[in-house]
């Protein structure tokens, strides 16, 4: 039985095609798995829909208000809430609400700056520190570790102070004092991947030093500097406002979320209306980016709880 | 004789981002006290999950479905409290990285001790005493001194020996051991084997054994079980299963390893393709699409395993429809299953070696490291000597290889080699360029065309977060080669080593092991270098996709004449691939020679310890041949004990 089965149904076999593994597995792509993972994470969702509105109403309201932001209405002065001033306005009759959007418009833009200088400086010099390592290294991490016990606080107020309050000075000396945390944050992730074997093999082909940073390391440290950028923003916002606040940040005419609360604070009891609706508007920017940086760090992360989950 | 464990029809599945993935999809044996069972298979076949299930130590998501009797008493939906009373005591486990397994911060002693007082009341003396036994049981040298020991005062070696005796403390009725030797030496691997088997003796107990080693599987397993795409494709005892083998893809496993015993410098039989992804298969057979003798029927169905009449007497399960038609040779009607590819050949191949030209020498390179003490003040207290005078010159079209075990320095060679270290009083001249002369920046990039690398682990190798044309075009761009010229050459390359051009914006992430691995290799052959450096360039590949790579190598080497330099710890990929072979032992070679001169007649006896200690894919040969250890202090070999 079984020679017959040999005869008349067998195939000849057909040579090793070595070059037939061609058909790689279909895969996700990385976006489209970042944003199922960020998607499914609702408080991060609901998050970046705030902060869209919100920065969208900073450039949009002032476009179409109906008073300048240092107009003086001296019919109103310090009226709550009304049909004219919808948030009321303060003892100089200024419209709080076209204060409180030209003030959250003052806040971001100071704070996309300091959180872009910042994340760019940190992930040079700490990938870098990592990759040329010896004396670089050691040079890099003893001025951030000098930076770190001088007290910063004080350097920002003295030099806001000195500049009048200009905001582009303030960015300036948020920068110069935010960078270093990050930046040796980024040096020992960086630490881990100098060792690999890509890195390497690129030094190994002839790569110059400086382009193996900027290719293979700044890429590969990619989602904690996008999580450092969201972060960095609240932390902005944060010492912004905390300095306006004291009276150490950006000063009339120019105002910001911190000055405005800062004022505010003083007749929380008789005007209560301009305290509030910049601490709101301040409280939803602050959660909403945290809320965002959260969701990131679960979708870049692979380790993560989001992982793996479908 | 009664089953200890008797599994039917186990289903493993997880949810994952793209769908369900089934891991494990219908797995049945049954397993007798005193004997083991061999699972083999490639990464991803499911012979881990199987035996994670058993021990009921898979993630929550896992849904697992079938039955596990362990000793009668169904496993499957017992709870995790349920369980810890049976692991450990009635089964245990070996893992593969003897590092990880043993909780550093408690000292060997306290671990062992905490295993047997788990599961029974022993005084404090009684497990002191039994612990002690343990250790001498596994040949652990002085235990009284070493119960004290922490995990980082053993070698790997000892390690693993210690996590054996943790296993069989308790006389387990079961022990699964999951690739326990994977992570170590050979020399080392065949002690540890041997201790298993010894455990078993000791104990009685079944064994599992889950490795990608034919050759392990050869010396220990009485039955063999070959997995594929989480399915049993073959189950019969292990001389049945080596000698008459049914499924193609059994046959084409045991074809595609290279065999440490036989001089044979015919191409090997690579499975083409990859094994395919366990979501959403279709009812067909999974190998179908690998399979050199897949028929219209195969993928009409998925075939089950049934017995096969082979003329050997013994029960032989295949999940093969034409495996009646295959017979002994691994023939089928008359022409062999996986045909043999022919032996490229050049006018190089017939040069003799002595009118090559040579393109890389390397006179007495020696290397330190010093060892320094003081936190803050380094101080230099001494040396140690990581390679020692070595000496040696790479051919063109020639492959040298260096063998050797982890420490002995072979490593460091090649970094030294790769660095362009100058050399107090030795040399490296790397195609007529010594480096000791290199003295600007211009030069030492001239010199790196000629010499390129391939790593060991592919996906390490690759930039994750580049696409294949960038990775391929880098040594060109920084050669500063023309733009146009270059996406032509990153062309060429892909199709040159077997990769679809049509894949040069993917990333890495995308392709299997073996892909990624021709990846880096079109990488190295980007700048048309003279020689090229390979650094274990298969050992992190399953055996099936290893072939293929090993196959391209010869076969670029004699197509553009180039020259390797290849370090590995796989004495059977060396024997195949290389032409000239050192053996380094503590930084020195020990012996340095024509590679079958070295192989069928060694002359010092580390090497005799090493080819000795290799297991070789053939049961009969495997379990009649006599073991011998090198001892490194009287420079001599003995016969292999415990």
């Amino acid at each position: 039985m079984t020679n017959q089965m040999i005869d008349s149904e067998i195939q000849p076999p057909v040579g090793p095609d070595t070059t037939a593994e061609r058909v790689p597995a279909k895969q996700l792509s990385k976006w489209t798995l970042y944003t199922r993972r960020f998607m499914r994470n609702k408080p991060a969702v609901f998050g970046i829909v705030i902060f869209v509105l919100l920065a969208l109403a900073s450039v949009i309201v002032p476009l179409f208000a109906r008073w300048e932001v240092n107009e003086m209405d001296f019919l109103n002065l310090s009226t709550g809430p009304s049909a004219d001033h919808w948030f009321g306005t303060n003892a100089s009759g200024n419209d709080t609400f076209m204060q409180t959007f030209v003030g959250l418009q003052r806040s971001l833009m100071i704070a996309l700056v300091v959180s872009i200088g910042v994340t760019v400086i940190s992930a040079i010099v700490g990938t870098a520190a990592a990759y040329f390592g010896g004396m670089v290294e050691r040079a890099t991490l003893l001025i951030i570790h000098f930076f770190m016990v001088v007290p910063p606080f004080l350097i920002l107020a003295l030099v806001s102070n000195d500049a009048g309050g200009d905001w582009r000075v303030i960015s300036l000396a948020l920068i110069f004092i935010g960078w270093f945390f990050p930046a040796r944050v980024i040096w020992t992730m960086a630490l881990s991947l100098r060792e690999r074997e890509y890195v390497h093999a690129a030094r190994y082909m002839g790569v110059p030093g400086m382009r193996v940073v900027l290719r293979h390391l700044l890429p590969n440290v990619g989602s904690l500097l996008v999580i450092n950028f969201t972060l960095g923003v609240v932390a902005a916002v944060m010492t912004e406002t905390g300095l306006s606040f004291i009276g150490f940040g950006v000063k009339i005419p120019d105002v910001s979320l911190g000055s405005l609360i800062g004022e505010g604070a003083a007749s929380v009891t008789s005007a209560p209306w301009l305290f509030y609706f910049p601490a709101l508007a301040l409280t939803l920017l602050t959660v909403s980016m945290a809320l965002v940086a959260d969701g990131l760090r679960d979708a870049l992360d692979p380790t993560s709880a989001a992982g793996g989950r479908a | 004789m009664s089953n200890v464990l008797s599994v039917r029809d186990l289903k493993v599945s997880f949810a994952s981002e793209a769908g369900r993935v089934d891991a494990v999809r219908g797995v049945s044996f049954d397993l007798e006290a005193g004997r083991t069972l061999g699972i083999v298979g490639e990464s991803g076949s499911g012979k881990s999950v199987t035996s994670l299930a058993i021990m009921g130590l898979l993630d929550e998501n896992a849904r697992v479905t079938g039955s596990i009797q362990f000793e009668g008493e169904e496993l499957l939906g017992k709870t995790d409290k349920q369980m810890s009373v049976i692991r450990g005591n009635g089964m245990s486990m070996v893992f593969q990285d003897p590092l990880t397994s043993l909780t550093p911060v408690f000292t060997i002693g306290d671990q062992l001790i905490e295993a047997l007082t788990v599961h029974r009341s022993l005084s404090r003396t009684e497990a002191w005493d039994r612990s002690l036994e343990l250790l001498r049981l596994v040949g652990i040298p002085e235990p009284e001194k070493r119960m004290k020991s922490f995990p980082h005062e053993f070698s790997g070696g000892m390690r693993q020996r210690v996590v054996i005796a943790i296993a069989m403390a308790n006389n387990p009725r079961l022990i699964i051991c999951d690739e326990p030797t994977t992570a170590l030496d050979v020399t080392i691997q065949a002690q540890i084997l041997d201790l298993i088997e010894k455990a078993q003796d000791e104990t009685g107990a079944a064994v599992i054994m889950i490795t990608h080693d034919m050759g392990v599987v050869a010396r220990t397993a009485d039955d063999v079980m070959v997995m594929y795409a989480g399915k049993p494709v073959e189950h019969a005892p292990a001389q049945e299963l080596f000698h008459r083998t049914r499924m193609p893809y059994s046959i084409g496993l045991l074809g595609a390893i290279p065999r440490v015993d036989k001089v044979e410098k015919e191409p090997l039989t690579p499975i083409k393709g990859n094994p395919p992804l366990l979501i959403d298969l279709p009812d067909a057979c999974p190998f179908a699409a690998r399979c050199p003798i897949a028929v219209a029927a195969c993928v009409q169905g998925e075939p089950e395993l049934l017995p096969v009449a082979t003329g050997g007497g013994q029960r032989h399960l295949a999940a093969c429809i034409r495996a009646d038609e295959i017979d002994d040779d691994a023939r089928i009607g008359g022409l062999p299953v996986y045909p043999v590819a022919p032996i490229p050949e050049s006018d190089l191949t017939r040069t003799p070696r002595e009118q090559r030209p040579v393109t890389l020498e390397v006179r007495n390179m020696v290397k330190t490291f010093p060892l320094t003490k003081g936190a803050f003040f380094k101080r230099k207290v001494g040396e140690v000597h990581a390679v020692k005078g070595v000496s040696f010159d790479v051919r063109e079209g020639e492959t040298m290889a260096i063998v050797g075990e982890s420490g002995s320095g072979k490593t460091t060679t090649l970094l030294q080699i790769m660095d362009f270290e100058k050399q107090a009083d030795g040399d490296i001249i790397i195609a007529g360029t010594s480096v000791n002369e290199l003295h600007d920046r211009k030069l030492e990039r001239r010199l790196r065309r000629d010499i390129q690398i391939v790593f060991q682990d592919p996906m390490g190798a690759l930039d994750p977060r580049m696409t294949v044309t960038d990775i391929i075009a880098e040594p060109m761009r920084a050669i500063g080669m023309d733009k146009d010229e270059v996406n032509t050459r990153v062309h060429e390359l892909m199709d040159l080593v077997g990769l679809n051009p049509a894949h040069r914006d993917r990333f890495p992430g995308a392709f299997s092991g073996g892909q990624r691995q021709r990846i880096g290799i079109a990488r190295a052959l980007s700048t048309n270098p003279k020689i090229i450096v390979l650094d274990e360039p298969v050992s992190a590949l399953d055996v099936s996709i290893q072939a293929g790579v090993i196959n391209l190598l010869d076969e670029l080497k004699v197509k553009l004449g180039l020259s390797y330099l290849f370090v590995a710890h796989d004495l059977s990929v060396i024997r195949h691939i290389a032409d000239r072979v050192a053996v380094m032992y503590l930084g020195e070679f020990v012996e340095h020679g024509d590679v079958d001169e070295v192989f069928d007649n060694p002359q010092h006896p580390y090497t005799q310890a090493l080819l000795s200690a290799i297991p070789v894919p053939d049961p009969d040969i495997e379990r009649t041949r006599q073991r011998v250890v090198f001892d490194p202090e009287t420079m001599s070999t003995r016969p292999a004990t415990v």
